[in-house]
């Protein structure tokens, strides 16, 4: 097998592994990008509403630590406090660069970023009202980010290897991460891609569900490579089902539509968030939302011959705001819903649409792990930033707008860290061939099995496991009745059929991969699931409906092995500014 | 049953490509023409290659030929593209085909990058934001949203001729994305860069690009923009 050498290997091309990327160009290290997909077709383009940040355009008096304190109650207060006083402290200087690098933000009439209200944001730590701190590109805020940071990557001659697939993690004989096993999909050839720092920005795994706003390539790769290399994984449990996706369809309709007026209905006609959420109404966390829409059509209160959604009504904002607003929106409800939103209400319901756990990282990217005196150990050469880390500042629940910003702040970061640890010199032992060839025993054994089932259908058995027993709520027998399923899963998905043994483009063998990857991260879902007592965020559990601070008030860690649960302590330390302290959390 | 044809051609098999015919039950539904792939590659045959990833019209991966016109699978519904019951999906004409519907865009690409797809401004970036009027904002409208599907400069017969040195519609509706930004100071390099015979002017304003894009946007407009500026300068 040939090797590839670099000082840092980003794995991802998405938002988060292009600020890195970027970061490391600049400092002129022998730097690449493995995508499996163009980077501009990562699933960052499809983020629609915006980037959350305090830079004071809306509101010249807007403060971070407003938007930290909106982020810790939004994350139902098991967000670490000083990696979200990071982000939220650093943000503006990373929405600048943005701006400076040529995202073509909209505009105030006073020429600054144009900001629009989002769900879970307000002004003087909750009692100043609804702020409005989301920067936005129209409502394709998303596709401005991820072709500005590619053009500025081609800016800066990063190498990209594009349409590379990274299989798993090459560790050496200390447990330090020493590259990846990739295989170029055009060629098919599988090559050692050695590196002094390995970065985990490989995105989420909404694909474990059937109905989801996430992207075909959302398969919990980072999620799968990491676990299988004994990494563990943190707050698995924690999966956003966003308020608005298409009903049917499953695409995503943004808050932002919320936050220019938009509001929902139920078949009654009525605007139901004003009885569950009296204050912030149709701007509560999209946990509660979610949960209230659910609970009206659990009710009989939903739309449809099957009564199985509301609606989400725009018409009454007019023509000129939704064309100037929200273009992309009135674009995506004609194609998916065949309704015009400036006559009639868009038909949604809650969609799989985030995963809040992950790689759990410090707020320099360095994946951690926990060993057995629960400690914090930080794992020599891997990093994580974007939605596959959990530094966390997400917490239980992530604020609407914060993904991206957290995957600019902690690109960047970890971008600088690595640019640090490179100049003062790492030194880690290379990888024995014994190494690397139990680095590819998976792929080794997808190629030679025959006899398996066909990876669509045990793809769609998976999600539909995961649908019906790991959704917005949950209860502990129907859990156990569901891993019980993915038991019966476990050894198929591992004995998959790779029905097509070619080297050219294969796309068979990847969607064989990445369905073991899908695997790993809805077993980690559904034992931590099981594991966590409490309602908590996007843990709803219909048996343990409170919040239980005595026992949960903590992450949840996940070894593959075993299937070890245990608890790690949640940052209350911010280092400039007062603890939040955890309190009833209503909108 | 839909009655579809799929473009075949696997360079470790095959001496050349052929159409592959597959009987399809769509259950009466108004399917998009990649739910119609993925169900040709989940139960008829896993060895159908494509590129696919959001789904839904951004990400730009499954531009195709389908029926003659190009498209995103993703955002093409059948009641748009099938006659006679009939679904001809081809891969984009006129770049290499690495297998089946997936063509090797590198040239495409290469023509992207040389227009250098980036804001250039030297003057030092203020502590915040660089200010720009909604007015001044207004005019890249139409332009950023470009997802780089290449659907338009695979359906010009320009490009078609000159893929290395025309430098195509999509191209050129970025190069006039950052003419058109008041933040861009490099207008003079980037005209200069543009000034000869095939870099613009192998534009004969046939807007196919226009017909074809999926995002509604007007590439001729914006090269007309580039050929007036380019005038101008020389004039």
């Amino acid at each position: 097998m040939r090797t590839i050498s670099f000082d840092g290997v980003i794995v991802g091309g998405g938002g988060a592994g292009m600020r890195a990327a970027l970061q490391l160009a600049q400092s002129g290290y022998k730097t690449a990008v493995i995508s499996k997909v163009f980077p501009t077709r990562s699933h960052t383009v499809s983020a629609q509403g915006g980037i959350t940040c305090a830079i004071a355009s809306a509101d010249p008096q807007d403060d971070w630590r407003w938007h930290m304190y909106d982020t810790v109650k939004g994350s139902d207060y098991i967000g670490d406090q000083d990696a979200i006083e990071y982000m939220c402290s650093v943000g503006p200087e990373a929405i600048f660069e943005l701006e400076h690098m040529g995202l073509p933000f909209s505009r105030t009439e006073e020429g600054r970023i144009y900001q629009r209200p989002f769900g879970g944001q307000s002004k003087n730590f909750g009692e100043g009202g609804q702020a409005a701190r989301t920067c936005a590109a129209a409502d394709r805020t998303g596709h401005a980010l991820l072709h500005t940071l590619y053009q500025n990557n081609v800016k800066n001659e990063t190498v990209f290897f594009n349409e590379w697939f990274a299989t798993d993690l090459v560790k050496n004989q200390d447990g330090a991460v020493v590259g990846v096993i990739a295989i170029c999909i055009e060629t098919g050839e599988t090559v050692y891609v050695k590196s002094k720092a390995t970065v985990f920005a490989t995105g989420g795994a909404g694909r474990i569900y059937a109905s989801t706003t996430n992207a075909h390539i959302n398969t919990g790769d980072g999620v799968g490579m990491a676990l299988r290399a004994g990494v563990p994984v943190q707050d698995m449990e924690m999966w956003q089902f966003h308020p608005t996706g298409i009903y049917g369809a499953g695409t995503l309709v943004t808050e932002g539509c919320r936050g220019e007026g938009g509001y929902l209905i139920n078949a009654d006609g009525e605007r139901f968030m004003e009885r569950y959420a009296p204050n912030a109404k149709d701007l509560a966390g999209r946990d509660v939302v979610a949960r209230s829409m659910i609970l009206e059509i659990l009710e009989g209160r939903g739309f449809g011959p099957d009564g199985d959604h509301v609606k989400l009504k725009l018409d009454h904002l007019g023509e000129e705001v939704l064309e100037s607003r929200l273009p992309g929106i009135c674009e995506l409800s004609r194609t998916f819903a065949h309704v015009d939103p400036v006559k009639e209400p868009i038909p949604v319901v809650p969609t799989c649409h985030y995963m809040m756990g992950g790689i759990p990282t410090n707020i320099h990217g360095q994946a951690l792990t926990v060993d057995a005196a629960g400690s914090d150990q930080v794992i020599p050469g891997l990093y994580a930033c974007g939605e596959v880390a959990c530094v966390s500042v997400h917490g239980a629940n992530r604020l609407g707008g914060n993904s991206l910003l957290d995957l600019v702040v902690f690109g960047r970061a970890s971008g600088l860290f690595i640019e640090d640890a490179l100049r003062q010199g790492i030194e880690m032992r290379d990888a024995s061939v014994t190494d690397i060839e139990s680095a590819n025993e998976r792929l080794v054994a997808l190629n030679e099995l025959n006899d398996g089932e066909n990876v669509s259908a045990l793809r769609k058995e998976l999600q539909g496991v995961m649908q019906n027993y790991f959704g917005v709520f949950r209860k502990g027998e129907f859990m156990q009745e569901g891993i019980k399923k993915l038991d019966d899963l476990k050894e198929r998905v591992d004995n998959v059929k790779l029905e097509d043994k070619s080297n050219a483009f294969n796309t068979a063998r990847v969607e064989c991969l990445e369905l073991q990857n899908l695997f790993e991260t809805a077993e980690a879902t559904a034992i931590v699931a099981e594991a966590r007592r409490e309602s908590r965020g996007a843990h709803a559990r219909e048996d343990f409906t409170e919040r239980n601070d005595d026992e949960w008030l903590c992450h949840s860690i996940y070894h593959r092995e075993g299937r070890a649960v245990s608890k790690r302590s949640v940052n209350f330390t911010p280092k400039t500014v007062d603890t939040f302290q955890p309190k009833v959390r209503t909108y | 049953m839909l009655q579809v044809s799929v473009y075949r051609f696997n360079p470790e098999t095959d001496a050349a490509p052929q159409m592959q015919e597959y009987e399809v039950e769509t259950g009466g539904k108004d399917l998009m023409v990649l739910d119609v792939l993925e169900m040709i590659k989940a139960e008829h045959d896993a060895s159908v290659t494509y590129r696919r990833s959001c789904r839904e019209g951004v990400c730009g991966s499954d531009g195709l030929n389908i029926n003659g016109k190009n498209g995103l699978a993703c955002i093409t519904p059948l009641s748009d593209a099938v006659k006679n019951n009939k679904l001809v999906i081809r891969p984009l004409p006129g770049l290499p085909v690495v297998r089946d519907l997936v063509v090797d865009m590198s040239l495409f690409y290469a023509q992207y990058e040389k227009i250098e797809p980036y804001l250039q401004n030297n003057s030092p970036a203020p502590a915040i934001e660089r200010l720009q009027t909604p007015e001044d904002r207004a005019k890249l409208d139409g332009l950023y949203e470009c997802i780089l599907c290449a659907c338009c400069s695979t359906s010009c017969p320009s490009f078609w001729w000159n893929p290395d040195r025309f430098v195509g519609p999509a191209g050129l509706l970025q190069a006039y994305r950052f003419l058109a930004d008041s933040r861009d100071q490099a207008t003079d390099e980037r005209l200069a860069k543009l000034d000869d015979p095939f870099s613009v002017f192998r534009c004969h304003g046939i807007q196919n690009c226009v017909n074809v894009c999926p995002k509604g946007l007007n590439p001729t407009r914006a090269i007309g923009h580039i050929r007036t500026m380019l005038l101008n300068r020389a004039a």
